[in-house]
């Protein structure tokens, strides 16, 4: 079926092309590494001042202290002092406050014997303001001295872990890199879906705009060489991109990696795979540049607000989720953070895989399928 | 079927479902080109020229009819009708960060062209269409005449038996036209070549062994460029009057005039017997305050011969 004199000859036609537009080569690799830094520091920072309920049932001097610390801190805002623990799990699930801090009668005495607890409790299905929170209390519970009781509000659904205790542990002191923790490795998911999507479209309309196209299908190409001899450079570059991204990100800003970088790897290109068919599909509808911009920029903001990214999925509407679930991000953001932050192997992500590799070929089926073969 | 056939259209329909409603592009088309022999395809803008080749190559699935091409069936074999002609599509772009040599090659490996033959054929090639000195220059970089010419090349390079080419000289200056057209003519007739070409312009069409007039995807005419050329009745006087649309209402309804013709400033009239009525048509013209400068007789030449059958038929569907 496929002739390996035709796909070569589009594959060589397409790496040259690529190699000679030097300017556009540098752009696809520099814009994703600026694009890590920007975002990585940006969607950082914002997270603060997180809305909390306190109910401060020891009322003296040192729950004072702590409370201070807490709003010192920057990371905590009092909304609202509630009168008990409920009204504290009330607050949080009408959405009022996203943390709550229960302090125990006996505080001050317990601090006294050295074993002072307080109660956090935070929202579980706003895992970043969770992280944040968490990290923050703790450190700020270290110098205090006290032991930090935590629970969770287990909305329905809802399957967030945090992080392993003994991992949260080497960051206490330094709370502000877990956003980084939480944001680069999903970051880099995002890039690189952007980058493959983008390639693909872009490589495809523009023969179209050119008006190349049409001589090509004139000629004995199959579309399965057309395409394959189109996607083949794009991988390869994406490959290189991811590497480069990677690194910066794992490396240069020391994000912590704690899982497999083979399994990594092999994830991230089945990623790239349904990223080069999603742009296939982008390329089938969009018959100019301009078009395909609109397109994959509206795909990029959907991947921002729907697939997890930063914004946690379990409160959407199903109807929003089932959006989120058209854009291949949405499992790599969950694999990604399984694999990479927490360190699980693929047993434990197992299910996104799956959902990743019926997305991957569901997409170059359907791709294929509705490749203008024709001019009509 | 004919031995002699290469290319045929039979009964060819292609109606296109836009927002607007249903185009037929192409009318019940029905055409022939035979071994060795040039066809023009002339037709105004949006006559269907474009369409109808589209059609043959299988790249539109048509609507009704047949087509085909050294035997294969358009829809059905389009690879194998792709594999055996070259084409020249009217928006033709090569990559245009390509170089020249680059292009060929590449047309070459998707053709199929085996290695070690790609070398003397490129050269050769390239030698035909006078661009040996400008190999490795990118394509994007060439003349318009020049590019057309690399794609003449290029769609040579897997030697093809049928040839079709659509508005090959569009945005060509006149002496690259005309260069093109030796090409061409050489293609034909030292190796037998058979070549469907799309043009708007008339003169092009004397160029052919035969054209096929076409106008709102239906065929008007299809002979060798002499023949229709004596198809249109009479003789045909030209002149250029002061006032073009009164003279045009005036001058129809005078006895002997068969056709008037409006060209820009210029009045082409079909007349009987151009000697007798030039002298009455002058004086008309005069009596009703229109001064007409340059009367004199013409040869007709395919425009007006197209014009006058384009008429004739409506004139005929009218009745
Ligand atoms: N893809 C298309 N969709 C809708 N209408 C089309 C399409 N291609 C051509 N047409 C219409 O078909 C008619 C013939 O067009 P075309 O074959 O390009 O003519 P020509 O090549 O002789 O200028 C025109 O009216 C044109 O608008
Ligand atoms: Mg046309």
């Amino acid at each position: 079926m496929i002739d390996l004199q035709r796909l070569r000859a589009v594959l060589r036609k397409e790496l040259t092309q690529l190699l000679r537009d030097r300017i556009t080569l540098l752009l696809i690799f520099m814009m994703p590494l600026l694009e890590l830094f920007f975002f990585a520091y940006a969607v950082n920072l914002s997270v603060d001042h997180i809305p909390t309920a306190v109910c401060d049932l020891s009322l003296d001097v040192r729950s004072r202290d702590f409370i201070d610390a807490l709003v010192a801190s920057g990371y905590f805002d009092i909304a609202e002092y509630a009168a008990g623990e409920a009204d504290v799990i009330a607050a949080l699930d009408e959405g009022r406050v996203r943390a709550g801090i229960v302090i125990p009668p006996d505080f001050a005495a317990q601090v006294a014997r050295g074993q002072g607890e307080v109660l956090i409790i935070l929202d579980g299905s706003d895992t970043y303001s969770v992280q944040a929170a968490y990290s923050a209390a703790t450190a700020i519970a270290q110098h205090h001295a006290l032991d930090l009781m935590v629970e969770k509000l287990r909305r329905q659904g809802q399957t967030f872990e945090l992080m392993p205790v003994e991992s949260s542990v080497r960051v206490l002191y330094n709370p502000t890199l877990d956003g980084l923790i939480f944001i680069v490795p999903a970051l880099i998911a995002m890039l690189l879906q952007i980058l493959t999507v983008n390639l693909t479209a872009q490589s495809i309309v523009r023969e179209w705009e050119l008006g190349t196209i049409e001589q090509l299908l004139a000629t004995p190409i199959r579309p399965l060489e057309l395409i394959l001899g189109k996607l083949l450079p794009n991988l390869i570059i994406a490959a290189v991109a991811l590497v480069l991204i990677a690194l910066i990100g794992f490396v240069g800003m020391g994000v912590p990696f704690r899982g497999s970088v083979l399994l990594f790897l092999f994830l991230s290109l089945l990623f790239a795979i349904s990223g080069l068919g999603l742009g296939l599909l982008v390329s089938t509808v969009a018959h100019t540049q301009n078009e395909a911009e609109s397109i994959t920029s509206m795909l990029m903001l959907l991947s921002m607000l729907l697939t997890g990214f930063i914004y946690p999925r379990e409160p959407m509407p199903a109807i929003v989720r089932l959006v989120g679930d058209l854009i291949p991000l949405t499992y790599f953001v969950r694999i990604v953070r399984g694999v990479v932050t927490r360190g699980v192997g693929l047993t434990l992500v197992w299910q996104d895989v799956a959902a990743l590799a019926i997305y991957a070929a569901l997409a170059m089926y359907l791709a294929a399928r509705f490749f203008h073969l024709r001019l009509d | 079927m004919d031995e002699r056939v290469t290319l045929y259209a039979r009964n060819l329909v292609k109606v296109f479902h836009t927002r607007r409603g249903e185009v037929r592009a192409v009318d019940g088309l029905s055409l022939e080109v035979h071994r060795g022999e040039t066809v023009g395809l002339i037709g105004p803008d949006g006559a269907g020229k474009t369409t109808t080749v589209r059609l043959i190559l299988g790249l539109l699935r048509r609507t009704a009819g047949e087509s085909g091409v050294l035997g294969y069936d358009s829809m059905r074999d389009p690879f194998a009708i792709r594999a055996a002609t070259g084409y020249i599509a009217q928006r033709f772009a090569l990559p245009p960060d390509l170089t020249v040599q680059e292009n060929m090659r590449f047309f070459a490996n998707v053709y199929g062209v085996p290695r070690h033959e790609q070398r003397d054929r490129i050269d050769r090639l390239l030698a035909f269409a006078g661009l040996l000195d400008f190999r490795s220059r990118l394509a994007g970089h060439l003349s318009g005449g020049m590019k057309k010419k690399l794609a003449l090349a290029c769609s040579l390079v897997h030697n093809p038996r049928v040839l079709i080419l659509d508005e090959p000289t569009l945005g060509v200056d006149p002496v690259s036209r005309r260069e093109f057209w030796n090409l061409l003519n050489d293609l034909r007739a030292v190796e037998g070549v058979s070549i469907l070409v799309c043009t708007p312009y008339m003169d092009e069409a004397e160029r052919c062994q035969r054209v096929a007039l076409i106008a709102e995807g239906r065929l008007i005419a299809c002979d060798s460029p002499a023949a229709i050329r004596r198809q249109v009745a009479g003789e045909l006087l030209e002149c250029r009057p002061s006032d073009v649309r009164r003279a045009k209402a005036l001058v129809a309804e005078l006895p002997g005039v068969l056709e008037v013709q409006t060209y820009g400033p210029s009045l082409h009239i079909f007349v009987d017997r151009a000697d007798e009525r030039r002298a009455a048509i002058v004086a008309a013209l005069e009596a009703a305050g229109i001064r007409c400068r340059g009367m004199r007789r013409i040869i007709p030449q395919m425009e007006e011969a197209f014009i006058s059958l384009l008429r004739r038929r409506q004139e005929r569907e009218h009745a």
